[in-house]
């Protein structure tokens, strides 16, 4: 069965169709813009023109599909859910499908970005319309054929059918279909005739990547390429005063070194995403990576200190002038807080703080680049080709359709490559010695030079009235930006009558930026945890206490809310039902929360247990209201890696200044999680059809938090500081 | 710079090389083997991990000059259709998140399931241990060790 869903849009805007030179039919298609009037479909496949279009579905006679996705592929899985939803309403078996990363250009694209698991909820709706409509069109093309009426056909799994019991394959009627005229209104299924969306996909680059073949940006590689190493600072305040290349150039294989910096700096302060000082930097290049790294390692350089050196005891000093000052800018003010104060029978506050940490993607920081008098060919892993490409251009002086960027499968993002400081530089470096070039960072570069969560300081003040929470007052500290977005209007904006979110800054030289999650990687454990200390302090049920206040935003008229307190409560109630919360083991401590962001509802359950006196995360609970789940093998995957993340990164993740230069450049001074630290994930999901959020980062908030509530439950001592390792309370044994 | 002859996937390679260039970089930038991947350099994270005579190596720490007369096997020679056991098993079960320290990972478990072809739960902890996955698909790598070691036996 099939609704007619009104379209939001018309498609006839939005799409495309062509005919192939070399047989089938193409569909090119937009997904948040119309076409330009005078986009012109290509005839050849090998001509796709993304210039005009964001995405092309080709058909070929024998009715086998092609996509090529616009989404670079960080390891969220969308590169594989993404095109499930067309070839869902499209309605071709997912066997029949192949997915084509598409390379970039630059006009036109709206959301070729992945960041802030957005990609599966902004694409859900024109996706299955995209899929639909050339459904429709391949219907209408076998109905004219047959000399019916299109709405006696039928199509499933490739195939329509009329009225007769007739057949034609998709393939079939290619020819006829890319000539009809776009349907304006399709109808979308009923989601409980999905076929393909619900189901297994198994990630569409399997096969390359357990057998090694090239897929990331360290893997491209060109005839005649050469291997750049970059010098950079070795102390963020610091800058290239001068350098001697003599012992760099008698390395054998080094064939240049190069100063670069310049023209990067000329464009920097204009663009967020570019904070990477002031300083020039050196550059050795070489026929292979490891003689670029020993050229570099064999440069003499010196430095003059440009501003100051800061170290961690410094930054806490900063953060805790901000939390003990009063200036603050207001993101949210309910009621009266000191009003409520004053009058309240209990007021608790609580500090609580968290390190710098680097994102450490195990791919580290690469690009390739080529710059000539015709074009720049700049290929790799970055999260933003669009913004990156126009800031390219805009750093060489050169048109932005001279700019071809590809997007290589990236080996972890989690923030890091939005930022596009080593693009410019493999740009740069290209521009400066006129030869195609892939700049490498080594390990210690990539976590050295990084761009780092910040640093940040929570001051939480919570007044009881008559065992009510009726004021709540969070201040937030923390380096060169703080949260933003609709972040202060999350739980428990809306619960509690007098409420007010206050935050405060200092620019620091120390380069900050997005982080899996950002903001609520950290404000999670602080809320959630303050929560939990509130509920024992007052002798409350800490479940009760949360489904009580979520009673008090139910039915609110306040748009910037966009929580929900029916979902975060279906959340809570699985997750006490799946977890056992209610009849507690023997030896197990369990921690609740529940959390809101990026879209998607999450409750969670850690279970610690003491193993010789020492707690250890045995297990995660995990509720999650994502919606309709599109890809279950790809979702778990992506709430076990964001919950594993999470107890990672809180139990661990630790970054610290000294005169500043990080204290860490390597796994040897920087634990990462690994095997016997990760607790089994059990995820739970709440069955409804709403329009899927995404997963890449929801789950690794609230788990930072329910392994802090759990280890408290184990030990009795509670944490206001991660990472939590070094923070551990210890279990009291007496006798 | 020195020619090495290497005994790579069943096949010997004659290699220029500097004498203290590692096996990594050998593989990735002379040869064009770049399934073995790059992730510390220093042997901390097992990315780069191939097996040396049948153990399970970090290639990043050994250099070309250590290697003649061994035999050398990568990611892509561990088998010739992509279909060892535990390739089928990190495909059944769908393990890999961005995949760039899934070569290293499949190397480090196919080479402890060759001496240790029944291993419990502990013993697939400890010997994945040094491999690190910063997605975090440690369930997975765990449950698809355990399902390559079914398949094997």
């Amino acid at each position: 069965m099939s609704t007619l869903i009104p379209s939001k849009f018309s498609r006839r805007g939005f799409l495309r169709t062509s005919t192939l030179a070399s047989g089938g039919m193409l569909i090119g298609f937009n997904l948040f813009n119309a076409c330009k009037p005078k986009a012109e479909m290509p005839v050849d496949i090998s001509k796709l023109n993304y210039n005009d279009f964001n995405a092309f579905i080709k058909i070929s006679d024998e009715g086998m599909v092609t996509i090529f996705s616009p989404n670079p592929e960080i390891g969220q899985g969308v590169k594989t859910s993404m095109p499930m939803l067309i070839a869902e309403e499209l309605d071709v078996p997912w066997e029949h499908v192949n997915v084509v990363q598409g390379e970039l250009d630059t006009e036109n694209y709206t959301r070729q970005l992945a960041g802030g698991s957005q990609s599966i909820r902004k694409g859900w709706e024109p996706l299955r319309q995209t899929g639909a409509t050339a459904r429709q069109m391949l219907v209408n093309a076998a109905a004219a054929r047959w000399g019916v009426d299109a709405s006696e056909c039928t199509a499933s799994k490739g195939v329509i059918t009329n009225a007769k019991g007739e057949t034609l394959g998709y393939g079939d009627v290619v020819k006829e279909a890319a000539m009809l005229e776009i349907p304006e209104n399709v109808s979308l299924k009923d989601p409980k005739d999905f076929t393909v969306i619900g189901q297994d996909a198994i990630n569409v680059d399997i096969d390359k990547i357990v057998t090694g073949k090239p897929l990331f940006g360290l893997d491209y590689k060109t005839e005649g390429m050469v291997y750049a190493s970059v010098l950079r600072p070795p102390a963020f305040g610091k800058v290239l005063a001068s350098y001697d290349d003599t012992a760099a150039r008698a390395v054998p294989g080094v064939i240049d070194v190069v100063k670069i910096g310049a023209k990067l700096n000329a464009i920097a302060e204009k663009n967020w995403t570019i904070q990477m000082g002031s300083s020039e930097k050196v550059v050795v290049i070489a026929k292979t990576t490891w003689q670029a790294i020993k050229g570099k390692k064999a440069l003499q350089a010196t430095w003059t200190d440009d501003s100051t050196l800061e170290s961690t005891e410094y930054q806490d000093k900063k953060l805790f002038e901000i939390l003990d000052g009063d200036e603050f800018t207001t993101k949210r003010e309910d009621g009266d807080v000191k009003k409520a104060f004053a009058e309240a029978d209990e007021v608790i506050e609580r500090t609580y703080e968290s390190p710098f940490l680097p994102h450490n993607c195990m791919e580290p920081m690469n690009f390739y680049a080529n710059v000539t008098a015709e074009k720049v060919h700049l290929v790799g892993p970055i999260q933003t080709p669009e913004r990156t490409a126009e800031m390219v251009a805009a750093m060489l002086g050169r048109d932005l359709k001279e700019v071809k960027l590809e997007m290589t499968r990236m080996g972890g993002g989690f923030g890091r490559r939005l930022y596009s400081d080593f693009v410019m530089e493999a740009a740069e470096i290209a521009d400066a010695i006129k030869k195609p070039v892939k700049m490498v960072s080594t390990r210690e570069d990539d976590m050295t030079t990084g761009v780092y969560r910040p640093s940040i300081k929570y001051r939480i003040k919570a007044g009881v009235k008559n065992g009510e929470i009726t004021s709540y007052h969070l201040k937030e500290a923390a380096i060169n930006v703080n949260m933003y977005g609709l972040i202060p209007h999350f739980f428990p904006a809306g619960c509690i009558p007098n409420y007010k979110v206050d935050v405060g800054n200092y620019k620091s030289n120390v380069t900050t930026g997005a982080w899996r999650a950002p903001y609520t990687n950290f404000l999670s454990f602080a809320e959630q945890s303050f929560f939990d200390e509130i509920a024992e302090i007052t002798e409350k049920d800490p479940v009760q206490l949360r489904l009580d206040l979520l009673q008090k935003v139910k039915g609110t008229t306040d748009e910037k809310i966009q929580y929900s307190a029916e979902r975060m409560e279906d959340v809570i109630n699985l997750v006490v039902e799946k977890s056992g919360l209610k009849t507690p083991k023997d030896g197990v401590y369990q921690g609740f929360c529940a959390y809101y962001c990026h879209n998607t509802h999450v409750a969670q359950v850690a279970d610690v247990v003491l193993e010789n006196n020492q707690p250890v995360v045995k297990k995660v609970h995990v509720a999650v209201d994502c919606g309709v789940v599109v890809n279950p093998t790809g979702a778990l995957n992506q709430i076990e890696g964001g919950v594993v993340d999470g107890v990672g990164h809180g139990m661990y993740g630790d970054f610290k200044f000294k005169d500043g230069m990080p204290e860490s450049n390597n796994y040897n001074s920087y634990r990462l999680i690994r095997m016997k630290e990760a607790p089994e994930v059990e995820t739970h999901f709440v069955k409804n059809t709403l329009a899927p959020t995404g997963l890449g980062e929801p789950t690794l908030p609230p788990a930072m938090a329910a392994i802090s509530i759990a280890i408290t439950k184990a030990t009795g001592g509670r944490m206001y500081k991660q990472p939590f390792i070094k923070n551990m309370p210890k279990k009291e044994v007496i006798g | 710079m020195a020619t090495y002859n290497l005994k790579i996937n069943g096949k010997t390679q004659s290699v220029e090389a500097d004498d203290d260039t590692p096996l990594l970089w050998v593989l990735r930038d002379h040869l064009d083997m770049v399934g073995t991947k790059y992730g510390c350099g220093i042997g901390q994270c097992g990315a780069c991990t191939v097996h040396i005579d049948g153990n399970a190596t970090r290639s990043c720490l050994l250099q070309a000059a250590q290697l003649e007369g061994k035999e050398i096997t990568t990611i892509e020679g561990l088998s010739e259709n992509g279909d060892h056991p535990v390739q089928q098993a990190w495909k059944e079960v769908d393990v890999p998140q961005c995949g760039y320290c899934q070569a290293g990972q499949i190397m480090t478990a196919s080479a402890f399931l060759d001496k240790n072809p029944n291993p419990n739960t502990e013993e697939i902890k400890s010997a994945m241990h040094a491999n690190i996955c910063r997605c975090g698909a440690y369930n997975r790598i765990q449950k698809a060790v355990a399902i390559a070691s079914e398949k094997n036996s």
